[in-house]
């Protein structure tokens, strides 16, 4: 190139882009504001689906389709009680069950209470629990592990059968081998979370704690966890919603009973389970039931995540 | 602890195991430990099932030939292994790039505007919703309507479901991995004049690839293992895929359905699919592993 010195100012000037250009950046831009926006119409969709199907049903039955526990499809009765409880218990044992196993878990590999190798290794082979599908989980729980815990239940209901919770014989499936079953789906969440949490956990804060003399499950109960506590919460709420929407291997294991008992030890049922189950077989106002009960499934896990969400923002320490 | 005698001696610098703070801390550390062991556990003894009862029927049959009838002998799950492939394979077209699109508006276009803020909000909602509501979505808007050539269930409807649940794994990490990307990258690329579309297509975005491969990948693994959004959408096809308008097998559904049946023949069948679907999946799994350690070193 020759540079003519009379002409520099010319290569400075600013210069419109060309035509071509600007459009591709303008429609790259455009293409990927599109692609986002999907996200809002898929949810919307989501939503709108549903809540179309559903009322119907919500005119028919109103709120007392939420309390009154009958599942009639010849005479076209409906209440989803039966369903909303197996929810709400199955998930909510589960999350008893799972997050002290989980947080000690998370502890256990995080806190150098081990060598680095095996820490390594128990959070590699939590991580892959989380990957088996959720069906694989389901045949394993009907062939192997419901099996191998009916002389444990059996015994629960002969000494404890005085209690409604375990009032029936365990004959097979049934809401306990659910919820345990729910209790291996949610743990590798919880152990994953919390462990991502207590690393944050500024070792300037262990240090102190070591320094006036804790010894180390002082400083866990009393400093660490504490520091952590906010994060932790909101992966249960997580693992909540995960387990409130979970749906085949507590499908293969559950029963799919729509007959209410208070036993855990009897057949129950999930709305996940139990749209599973009817929902391509169903016609009619059975659909819009089943509808109405999904609406509610949503609205559930709709609520736990947003308070997940939430309680993460608002309470999470920095250490800045 | 008493303030008011204090004690001089070396011995109370001496750690003393008896010390019922130190039993204490013993007691602690082993309770969070059989915690760890009961983590592992399930994933040992499903891994040691799966592989026992799945890996006695690994045969070339398995691989080559149809289920069997209910109450025949023999058989394999051909056709289910290629469903699975065709339904994951029709999710992954459309999660990926549109999932990678949308991150890249997130990340490199409108990071803290209110409609990103929005639209993050609403993509962790969407990873929130239940795996069968997706489905029921998908059978309401496409199955039940008849969209697609006026096929009811078909791969493309399994696919589709599958895709709205990959979605927002794809925008969270094509999103986060491009924050990951240092600024002065994309500042060196528009400084020698590169329009905004070069710079995220061949500066920004290849730069973040590995990150991104890797969540891709993990979001895959796990599609392909569902089940809840395909029982109907995609239905079950006891026969060799007939095109993607068509009900099409997969092994997830197969082996929900072969589980709950009473006959021998297709319960080992169930297992036999959980083996080559496990092995798949955790195969999977190590690869982003390696992808994510390969990129470190």
């Amino acid at each position: 190139m020759v540079i003519r010195s009379e002409s520099d100012q010319d290569q400075f000037t600013l210069r419109r882009r060309p035509w071509a250009e600007r459009s591709v950046d303008r429609g790259f831009k455009l293409l990927t504001i599109v692609l986002a926006s999907l996200v809002a119409v898929l949810l919307l969709g989501i939503f709108l689906t549903v809540f179309s199907g559903a009322r119907e049903a919500m005119a028919t039955f109103g709120l007392s389709f939420l309390v009154t526990s009958g599942w009639d499809p010849v005479n076209s009765q409906y209440g989803a009680f039966t369903a909303i409880y197996g929810t709400l218990v199955s998930s909510l044992l589960a999350l008893v069950i799972a997050v002290p196993l989980g947080v000690g878990t998370a502890i256990f590999i995080t806190e150098n209470l081990i060598p680095r190798n095996i820490r390594e290794v128990i959070g590699v082979m939590v991580e892959l629990l989380a990957a088996i599908p959720s069906v694989v989980l389901g045949l394993w729980a009907i062939f192997v592990m419901e099996p191998l815990l009916r002389p444990f239940l059996n015994f629960v209901h002969q000494s404890l059968g005085w209690f409604p919770l375990f009032s029936t014989a365990p004959k097979g499936p049934g809401m306990a081998p659910a919820i345990l079953i729910l209790v291996v789906m949610i743990l590798p969440i919880i152990t994953a979370i919390s462990r991502d949490a207590l690393n944050q956990v500024p070792m300037e804060l262990r240090q102190g704690a070591y320094g006036v003399g804790s010894t180390r499950w002082i400083a866990i109960f009393n400093v660490i966890l504490p520091a952590a506590v906010s994060s932790i919460i909101g992966g249960v709420m997580l693992a909540l919603g995960r387990a409130m929407g979970e749906t085949m291997a507590v499908t293969m294991i559950i029963g799919n009973s729509m007959n209410f008992s208070w036993s855990l030890l009897a057949p129950g049922n999930t709305i996940s389970a139990m749209l599973a189950n009817q929902f391509g077989e169903a016609d009619g106002i059975q659909v819009s039931a089943l509808l109405y009960a999904a609406l509610i499934l949503m609205l559930l896990t709709f609520a736990v995540n947003i308070l997940a969400q939430w309680i993460v923002r608002k309470f999470s320490l920095s250490y800045n | 602890m008493t303030l008011a005698t204090p004690v001089h001696t070396t011995r109370s610098l001496q750690f003393n195991p008896g010390l019922k703070r130190n039993r204490t801390d013993k007691l602690f550390t082993s309770i969070a430990g059989l915690f760890s062991l009961i983590a592992v556990l399930p994933l040992v003894l499903v891994l040691v099932y799966v592989l026992i009862q799945g890996g006695k029927l690994i045969s070339i049959n398995l691989f080559t030939q149809l289920p069997p009838a209910p109450g025949l002998e023999g058989g394999g799950i051909a056709n289910a292994i290629i469903g699975t492939f065709v339904v994951t394979l029709v999710a992954s077209l459309i999660a990926i790039p549109v999932g990678v699109g949308g991150g890249v508006y997130l990340a490199e276009y409108a990071s803290s505007g209110w409609f990103a803020q929005f639209i993050r909000v609403g993509n962790d909602i969407l990873a929130g919703v239940p795996s069968i509501i997706c489905g029921v979505f998908v059978y309401s808007a496409i199955v039940a309507t008849r969209l697609f050539f006026g096929q009811s269930y078909s791969a493309v409807a399994g696919g589709i479901a599958l895709a709205v649940l990959m979605l927002p794994t794809v925008i969270k990490t094509t999103d986060e991995a491009l924050k990951l990307v240092p600024q002065e990258l994309s500042w060196g690329a528009i400084g020698v004049g590169a329009s905004k579309f070069v710079t995220i297509t061949r500066i920004t975005l290849p730069s973040a690839f590995t990150p991104i491969a890797t969540g891709v990948v993990l979001a895959i693994a796990r599609a392909a293992g569902e089940t809840a959004p395909l029982i109907f959408t995609a239905l079950f096809s006891p026969f060799w895929p007939e095109g993607l308008f068509n009900p099409i097998a997969s092994m997830s559904v197969l082996i929900f359905n072969f589980a709950i049946m009473p006959y021998e023949a297709q319960n080992s069948l169930a297992w036999a699919a959980s083996f080559v679907l496990v092995i798949l999946i955790l195969g999977a799994n190590l690869l982003a592993r390696w992808i994510r350690r390969f990129a470190s070193s």
